[in-house]
């Protein structure tokens, strides 16, 4: 620690050279931190999921109904605690398809299945007794200027009223949250009660897009999820059953490999700034040859004015990484503004401060060993008379 | 002319003296191909999706969906509404008088990509005969066309390349049944490619369907008032409920949501690269001009102006980025042109096979990104130069 002020001064003796270096390196981190955020926004569903959930759709495609009697034939399954059914409703608001996902759900059973929403009593008691209610996400709620008590007019793109009508209309009795921000991404969302959508919608009655099933023990899933599957053989509709987690991560590869891009991106960025940064170190300790043997003449070992090498490596990618990432960090409450809510909230997680971390380290030894061996073998005689 | 001289031949010099600068030069160069390599390379996904979407469908087609869709998805035609459309008059008709429309399912059919196993959401198209007349660009690659009435299909050339079990002669298992598929189609690129096509009666039986989901026509005047006629012919019918668009329309539509979350980030990521770049550019250049101190001052000292200095050292920024955004342009040209993959397409919650496009006007679009990083590391240092005091610089020196 005491060789800091010593550190600081090689860092800093071509200040513009320097502070134009950390600039990159900050650049680059900065990069890093968003694309993070970003990707790990793109997997919190399956981040999200609880073990001890299976959801069960239609086997051959997941826009196939099931009927709505399977609830009771799941609840019968050994092993199965809860299930809650869940329709798509295909919403159109102000004439944007899709604005956000509206479900269709038994209010009760739908709520205590997903324990990580939050929900006042009151709203919750709403909710189940109102056969036109609808609880929106605060997030949701927030984006359009929802208040509870609120007509919400909403329509559907495929599921028509009995006279015909596609223009559907709730009553906003309740506005859920969730703590956790990888699951408050989940919460953008309308629930309504299927009671009411199943009497009046005109086709389709009776069905229910999938079911969200509770188990008592997380490590039976795949065999419960198989029983669950065995009921429904060979009937008219038979059922895919799969983990949540399984579940969210198939559908986050329908999107595509996010990763690998994100990967790829990211690589192009660090080898540039390894280039600049590896370059910078090389020139700047060219120039001080000199001074750098006369540390060894002052008694330096060469381990010592290696390690002053390699300290003041580590130093500039400490400083640049660290201040690359505390600007993601406090970019992301704009950043999460400007998407309107349209997208999961995006944070910079723990471990992205640790793979942050590990790669200035790897880059600091890259960027750092090529000089710091070069000082190692410096001679001291050669070095004072120029021989460079 | 003087002027233009001293220019000349400072750059000259400068110039031939990048070999023995080669290391920062290098940092130019290396950046500045970083960012417009990552920069063309988004952009040409975001283009490649886009022409896949752009070249479906002929203004002289129309897509007839129920009022109020936006996609065939959510759409819904009842089989005799089907009828009524056809008999309109605005439809044109082929040599025997038959109406030239298709009225046709889409269901999703769970594939794997090829080597994985997680499902993906593949569009399933039960079509009539006179859909293949109608889309006249669709030509058979290989096998034969599938017979009505009988569980064969026909792949598209992007479906088959992207995903598990579509060669000729496999049999896939959806719903129920089992499928043979006898052939491969193309389409011009266009989104059918990524489709799977049977005949429409046998899919709607196997996916227990009782409507269609859209009917494609062929335009009998495919002027604005040949559209007009035929939405007016719509409207006055009160069995209908049906909006009519033009296929060019309608799928532009459908590329809005995945088009722009592909630029968006594309344009961000490359903008923050470019600063980045820009601040190597500026290192480089200023050491480049510390280097050369007492060169310059000669220079000035026997008699070279300043703005010839300043000329020289823009130039040499900006050649080292007209390089550095080549070599970009070309390693996004090598490494992905022609590259194709398929992703989940948000406005029809579909998979959509397309290609990675590097185009010129992409290329050219990096290479201006490439002068302005140039322009802008090489101003500053430039400045720096030429105000250098003579006297001092030489005495440093």
């Amino acid at each position: 620690m005491k060789f800091l002020p010593l550190l600081w001064a090689q860092l800093f003796r071509k200040k513009a050279r320097t502070v134009l270096t950390l600039l990159s390196i900050l650049v680059a981190f900065l990069l890093f931190g968003l694309l993070q955020a970003v990707q790990i926004a793109f997997e919190s569903g399956a981040d999200a999921a609880d073990a001890k959930r299976l959801l069960t759709t239609a086997r051959y495609s997941i826009i196939e109904p099931l009927p709505l009697g399977y609830r009771s034939r799941i609840e019968r399954v050994p092993g199965v605690v809860a299930v809650a059914n869940a329709d798509w409703f295909g919403a159109k608001y102000q004439n944007e398809s899709n604005a956000f996902p509206v479900f269709a759900v038994d209010p009760g059973r739908y709520l205590d299945m997903y324990p990580e929403f939050t929900i006042a009593p009151a709203h919750r008691e709403a909710f189940v007794t109102t056969r036109t209610g609808a609880v929106a996400g605060q997030r949701l709620a927030d984006r359009y200027g929802w208040r509870v008590g609120q007509k919400l007019p909403i329509a559907s793109e495929i599921h028509a009223k009995t006279d015909g009508s596609l223009s559907w209309e709730f009553d906003l009795v309740g506005i859920f949250d969730a703590e956790d921000p990888t699951v408050r991404g989940n919460t953008d969302m309308v629930l309504i009660n299927v009671a009411h959508f199943d009497e009046a919608r005109q086709l389709g009655r009776g069905t229910t897009g999938w079911y969200i099933v509770r188990i008592a023990d997380s490590e039976q899933g795949k065999a419960i999820a198989a029983d669950i599957d065995r009921q429904f053989m060979n009937s008219p509709d038979e059922t895919k059953t799969q983990p949540e987690k399984e579940f969210a991560i198939g559908f986050a590869k329908q999107i595509g490999d996010v990763g690998a891009l994100v990967t790829r991106i990211l690589l192009a960025v660090f080898f540039t700034i390894l280039i600049l940064t590896g370059n910078t170190m090389a020139q700047a300790v060219r120039e001080r040859v000199p001074e750098l043997a006369i540390l060894k003449t002052l008694g330096f070992s060469d381990r010592g004015v290696t390690l002053l090498v390699l300290g003041e490596a580590l130093l500039l990618l400490v400083l640049g990484g660290a201040a690359g990432m505390a600007a993601a960090v406090s970019l992301m409450p704009m950043l999460n503004g400007a998407t309107g809510g349209r997208f999961p909230p995006l944070f910079v997680a723990g471990e992205t401060w640790l793979l942050a971390a590990g790669i200035a380290l790897a880059l600091a030894l890259v960027i750092g060993l090529p000089p710091a061996l070069r000082v190692h073998r410096l001679r001291i005689v050669d070095a004072l008379a120029g021989h460079r | 002319m003087a002027w233009l001289n001293q220019v000349a031949q400072i750059t000259l010099i400068n110039l031939q003296n990048i070999p023995r600068r080669l290391g920062t030069s290098l940092v130019v160069v290396v950046g500045i191909a970083g960012v417009v390599g990552v920069l063309v390379s988004v952009l040409a996904m975001a283009e490649g999706f886009r022409h896949t979407l752009a070249s479906t469908g002929r203004p002289s087609r129309v897509m007839l969906l129920r009022a109020g869709s936006d996609s065939e998805l959510s759409s819904g035609v009842a089989r005799d509404q089907a009828i009524v459309l056809a008999g309109l008059p605005g439809i044109a008709r082929d040599s025997a008088g038959r109406p030239l429309v298709s009225a046709e399912i889409v269901v999703m059919v769970d594939l794997p990509r090829r080597g994985q196993t997680d499902p993906n959401n593949v569009p399933f198209r039960g079509v009539q005969p006179a859909a293949f007349e109608i889309r006249d660009e669709v030509t058979l690659l290989e096998g034969r066309h599938f017979e009505r009435g009988v569980r064969e299909v026909l792949v598209g050339r992007k479906a088959a390349a992207q995903f598990e079990g579509l060669t000729v002669g496999a049999r896939i298992a959806f719903r129920d049944s089992d499928w043979t598929v006898v052939g491969t189609f193309a389409s011009g690129g266009d989104v059918h490619e990524s489709e799977i096509w049977a005949d429409a009666e046998v899919a709607m039986s196997a996916f227990r369907r009782t409507g269609f989901q859209s009917v494609t026509a062929t335009l009998a005047d495919p002027s604005d008032a040949g559209l007009a006629a035929l939405r007016d012919a719509i409207a006055r019918d009160r069995r209908l409920s049906i909006t009519a668009l033009r296929e060019p329309e309608y799928y532009a539509r459908q590329a809005s949501v995945l088009s722009g979350l592909i630029d968006v980030p594309g344009y961000s990521v490359a903008i923050f690269m470019a600063i980045g770049a820009t601040f190597g550019a500026l290192n480089c250049m200023y050491s480049a001009i510390a280097s050369r101190q007492v060169e310059i001052a000669t220079l000035r000292a026997i008699g070279f102006g300043g703005t010839p200095v300043v000329v020289s050292v823009m130039i040499e920024a900006l050649a080292l980025a007209l390089v550095g955004g080549a070599v970009g342009g070309a390693l996004a040209y090598l490494y992905c042109d022609g590259a194709s993959l398929s992703t989940l397409n948000f406005n029809t919650f579909s998979q959509v096979a397309f290609d990675f496009r590097v185009t010129r006007g992409l290329l050219g679009q990096g290479l201006v990104w490439a002068l302005v990083i140039g322009m802008a590391g090489g101003l500053l240092p430039a400045l720096r130069a030429a105000r250098l005091p003579v006297t001092e610089a030489l005495r440093t020196g």
